[in-house]
């Protein structure tokens, strides 16, 4: 049975706001946390400014467990956890709560990367000029390396576009859960090409954004 | 005034540059010699107040360790830096911090703030001392122009030439009126020319602001340009230090010795010889020129003129040590041998001369 346009049109704009709504929660909660681990793993690391092989063992070992694992087993595996931590194992919330999990990690190694880009001469700099570790975070790391980061985040919000959609398929809701309950089950090709559609728009925007704002911040 | 007392600097493993440098607690570090590089070997030095005291050694003497001793970026394995006579060794990192903001340093690559304007990297050292927005601001310009770049204020580093850059990194430092100021290479990047404007801006700090300057250099010129007091470093160790006309004058150590030749420029080298010999027929003599004139210039006119001795000046080069002329200059003595001989035997119980 195919959908009947003149009314479906209203379900894609909804699953496209679920979508949406999904990705942005996850970008700011995950973008928080692994901002929050990624310096932590720079400053800890051999030789960084708050240097500590304990934290930084651990967190560099946490990341390399949760990493390799695909997304769509994660959200599997991770189900009896999100269940008591949202409430319920399906739908829209239930989906942010693996996403936010694999995210925080490949948000934090983007952070980590990204600062250790930033000559350390600057870092230098800033130490002779008497400033904390933590001050330097703050006022020298994030700001000089907010270029670099801004596309970093750039590459988080498409992947995590992608991801909602891989969370749509297994109950998530979204553009990803409408291409699979309408598109595949029910063989409507049309479905499966306006969800494709939506997905390319939204990439494409915000790719566009990311793009923008580190012109911006690059001056150039 | 600044005191390092037999500081030794030892890194863990290989010599990888003070940026690995694991953290070393002052005093039990010793043990940790073994086995790894020791970037500086017990050095001693006392800088005086006010003074421009110029480090010169080759890449890897381990001279911009002992820079960042000085204000503590790196810790020494053992021995003691004080400022002011205070141990550095003995204070809390948070009051080392405070310490650092009275020392001012100046890098080789600049280190600037890419993310801020020309104004935002001078007045990042004053918002660190707690200055308000206006304050600090109006403090920035102040150093601007002390620096020559005021209507620089609002570009980015990314727009300005080396030269301009690295005023701005001397601004930065003397941003908060620190009494010392650290200079890392400060004119290794830079060409000939941008390198004497940087040194006649450093010659003002010292001058006209009364701070005192530790600069560490490769080129002995730099020393020769601006500093009273130089130490020679070699493989972690001081081999000579001493006031500047004097170590130029008399090089006692052969690392110094090469160091002042490269920056005087005044003895022929031994291809150089080949060529004045084929080109003079004469006995080439030289001799050293000091404040007083060549071998002192009136006493050896006289002597050329009583022997009947005539000269060609074959070769020569003399330069401005702090202030006073030193070289030397190589003759051709044109005569009969006995009377060149006798002018030579007089020189030569008045001064160093080399005949050949």
């Amino acid at each position: 049975m195919k959908v009947d346009w003149n009314e479906f049109w209203v379900k894609v704009v909804d699953a496209t706001g679920e979508t949406v709504y999904m990705v942005l929660v996850t970008l700011a909660l995950s973008g928080v946390l692994g901002t929050v681990v990624g310096l932590a793993l720079f400053a800890t690391r051999k030789g960084g400014i708050l240097r500590n092989r304990v934290v930084f063992a651990v967190l560099n070992a946490l990341i390399n467990v949760i990493r390799p694992i695909p997304f769509i087993i994660a959200i599997v595996a991770l189900s009896p956890v999100t269940r008591s931590v949202v409430g319920t194992m399906i739908g829209t919330e239930a989906a942010i709560f693996p996403m936010v999990v694999v995210a925080t990690f490949g948000v934090a190694r983007i952070v980590e990367g990204n600062l250790l880009s930033v000559e350390p001469g600057v870092i230098e700099a800033a130490r002779s000029m008497g400033a904390s570790p933590v001050r330097i975070i703050v006022t020298v790391l994030v700001p000089e390396a907010l270029g670099p980061l801004v596309l970093g985040f750039t590459f988080m919000l498409v992947a995590l576009i992608d991801f909602s959609a891989v969370a749509g398929t297994v109950g998530g809701g979204g553009v990803g859960n409408l291409a699979m309950t309408y598109g595949y089950l029910r063989f409507d090709t049309s479905v499966m090409v306006v969800a494709v559609a939506v997905l390319v728009v939204l990439v494409q925007l915000a790719q566009l954004l990311g793009n923008f704002l580190a012109r911006k911040v690059l001056r150039r | 005034m600044i005191e390092l007392r037999d500081v030794t600097k030892t890194f863990p493993s290989g010599p990888s540059g003070p940026s690995s440098a694991s953290k070393g607690s002052g005093r039990d570090g010793k043990k940790r010699a073994e086995g790894g590089f020791t970037a500086v070997d017990g050095v001693s030095l006392t800088i005086d107040r006010g003074s421009v005291f110029g480090i010169v050694g080759h890449s890897g003497a381990g001279k911009s360790t002992l820079l960042r001793l000085v204000n503590y970026l790196e810790e020494p394995t053992s021995g003691s830096v004080l400022v002011d006579g205070q141990d550095l060794g003995a204070l809390s990192e948070r009051r080392r911090r405070a310490v650092r903001r009275s020392i001012g340093m100046v890098f080789q690559q600049f280190n600037l703030f890419r993310s801020r304007t020309v104004l935002g990297n001078v007045a990042y050292p004053l918002k660190l001392a707690g200055l308000g927005r206006a304050e600090a601001r109006e403090r920035a310009e102040e150093v601007l122009r002390f620096v020559g770049l005021e209507e620089y204020a609002r570009r980015y580093p990314e727009q300005l030439s080396g030269g301009q850059r690295q005023r701005v990194g001397i601004a930065r430092a003397l941003a908060t009126s620190p009494g010392v100021l650290l200079c890392d290479e400060a004119t290794s990047a830079l060409d000939p020319q941008t390198t004497q404007e940087v040194l006649a801006l450093l010659k003002r700090v010292g001058g006209e602001l009364g701070v005192t300057i530790v600069l560490i250099t490769h080129e002995m010129e730099v020393v020769r340009g601006i500093c009273d007091k130089v130490a020679v470093m070699e493989a972690g160790k001081v081999v000579e230090t001493g006031g500047v006309y004097d170590v130029f004058a008399r090089p006692r150590h052969p690392t110094t010795e090469a160091f002042v030749r490269s920056a005087l420029q005044d003895l022929p080298e031994a291809a150089t010889w080949d060529r004045l010999r084929a080109r003079h027929g004469g006995r080439l003599v030289t001799v050293p020129v000091t404040e007083n004139g060549a071998a002192g210039t009136r006493e050896l006119s006289r002597l050329l003129r009583e022997h009947a001795v005539d000269f060609t000046v074959a070769h020569a080069g003399v330069a401005e040590v702090q202030d006073r002329p030193l070289g030397s200059v190589t003759l051709e003595l044109r005569g009969a041998d006995e009377d060149i001989d006798a002018v030579l035997l007089h020189l030569a119980s008045r001064t160093t001369v080399g005949a050949r």
